[in-house]
């Protein structure tokens, strides 16, 4: 399915979209880490959690777990929130 | 990520000045007089550089400790003196806990150090929130070190994200005894100084002597906040400490520390973060006060900033601010951000929150301007490349 990256992870995908698969957010994050090495370690932490300062949305609509499943067809939305000085 | 290429080749004799900062990274490099520099920069531009080390083991390769307002940390290798970046497989991390337990989260790495020279390869990281973590393969995968990091009593001292500077809780100035590798010393900010003698299995903290603030508990080590450690390389036995309550020696195998700092004069006291240790010399040492009165303005005393440096071992300090600002200068120095050179006489660099990076060709007796204009500066270190 078809994800779009937010311009400060373009560094590891080099394009502002790119396809990845998964049945789950989770597993979609994890086929998009093999794909880009190290993409997800800086969005998603240790303990598995969603990192400050960025939302993840499918078809539009926020997602607030990283286990929500994914239909085929779908797309994916990162979005980061780019505030501060 | 994608590595970046410098804008071109310099080839020099003199050292190299690394310069961290809040918004990416330089690379100055030095002729042999150290009187005229060269800027590769910025690399990481935009991104938080919390520490820039090279490895005197090979004299090329660099480590960036690196994270930004949006993304988590990482850490950032270059086996070229910085030509070439590459990520780390696996930056470090607290493993992760089971579910419904509460699990800890590295927020950036703070500090790098460079393992004993008998162990090539082999780097330490200090983290906030509290953590210390171990590479074994030039820093592309790193392992916390559990005697650390899950020892009861460590985890009762370190405290939680709150509990640290406004930036967070620091474990810094992880030191290698340059005689033996399984003796190891740390800071934490605040949680004390300590010692392990087993290569991270198990560590004990060292903080008699050490003042509080005034109406807290000495004995309590969490009240106890070391700023910058370090070890004199040239005899390993002496330590020298900036902390938030005065500046310290200890001479091992005592375990005693004496505040050196109470010879500092007292309109501008001994509070400050960075702490310098001559190479050759263990008596010589650098620091640079800032104003730790009432609500902690961090800025020069009185708008004048100066280097203080000892030759006798702390019983006396000479102010010295020749070449920088006589007055009007409301900056200060951060505790990674002073760093001595191999050459002689010594050259001492000070990096500022203002952006500018200050030199001297003579162990402080004048100062000059060799970069300005650069994002605050959070860490300054020097090296001397591989030929």
């Amino acid at each position: 399915m078809k994800v779009r990256i937010p311009s400060p992870l373009q560094d590891y995908t080099g394009k502002a979209e790119v396809e990845a698969e998964g049945a789950t957010l989770d597993e979609l994050l994890r086929d998009l880490d093999r794909r880009h090495p190290g993409l997800r370690f800086r969005i998603v932490d240790e303990q598995d959690r969603m990192r400050p300062h960025v939302r993840f949305f499918v078809d539009g609509e926020q997602a607030f777990d990283l286990g929500q499943r994914l239909e085929a067809g779908q797309s994916v939305q990162i979005v980061q929130a780019l505030s501060g000085g | 990520m994608a590595p970046r290429a410098p804008k071109k080749s310099v080839r020099s004799r003199g050292p190299v000045v690394l310069v961290a900062t809040r918004k990416g990274a330089w690379i100055l490099r030095a002729d042999a007089s150290r009187r005229s520099w060269r800027s590769d920069g910025p690399h990481f531009l935009g991104q938080v550089i919390h520490h820039l080390v090279l490895d005197p083991r090979d004299g090329r390769t660099l480590l960036a400790a690196a994270k930004t307002g949006h993304l988590g940390p990482t850490i950032f290798r270059s086996s070229d003196l910085g030509r070439s970046w590459k990520e780390a497989a696996r930056p470090p991390a607290f493993p992760k806990v089971a579910e419904g337990e509460k699990g800890r989260t590295v927020d950036h790495t703070f500090w790098l150090t460079p393992g004993h020279p008998s162990q090539p390869g082999t780097w330490y990281a200090g983290t906030s929130p509290h953590g210390l973590f171990r590479s074994p393969d030039g820093g592309a995968s790193w392992e916390p070190v559990s005697g650390l990091n899950d020892d009861p009593r460590y985890r009762e001292w370190m405290g939680g994200p709150q509990d640290g500077t406004p930036n967070g809780p620091k474990l810094h100035s992880v030191i290698v005894d340059p005689r033996d590798p399984a003796h190891l010393y740390l800071g934490m900010s605040s949680g004390g100084v300590h010692e392990s003698v087993d290569e991270g299995r198990s560590w004990r903290p060292i903080i008699q002597g050490m003042e509080v603030v005034d109406g807290l508990d000495a004995a309590n080590i969490t009240f106890h906040d070391p700023h910058c450690v370090r070890i004199s390389p040239a005899n390993p036995d002496r330590l020298y400490q900036q902390n938030h309550c005065g500046i310290y020696r200890l001479d091992r195998p005592g375990t005693a520390w004496v505040r050196i700092g109470k010879a500092m004069p007292p309109s501008v006291g001994d509070v400050g973060f960075p702490m310098v240790v001559h190479p050759r010399d263990p008596d010589t040492a650098w620091v640079f006060p800032m104003d730790g009165t009432s609500v902690w303005p961090r800025t020069s005393p009185g708008g004048r900033p100066a280097v203080y440096g000892t030759g006798n071992g702390g019983r006396t300090w000479r102010r010295l601010d020749g070449g920088l600002p006589r007055r009007d200068a409301w900056w200060t120095v951060k505790r990674q951000a002073m760093a001595a050179d191999a050459g002689e006489p010594v050259g001492l660099y000070a990096g500022t929150t203002s952006g500018e990076l200050w030199a001297s060709r003579d162990q402080g007796r004048r100062f000059s301007c060799i970069a300005r204009h650069l994002p605050e500066i959070y860490a300054v270190e020097t090296g001397e490349p591989a030929r």
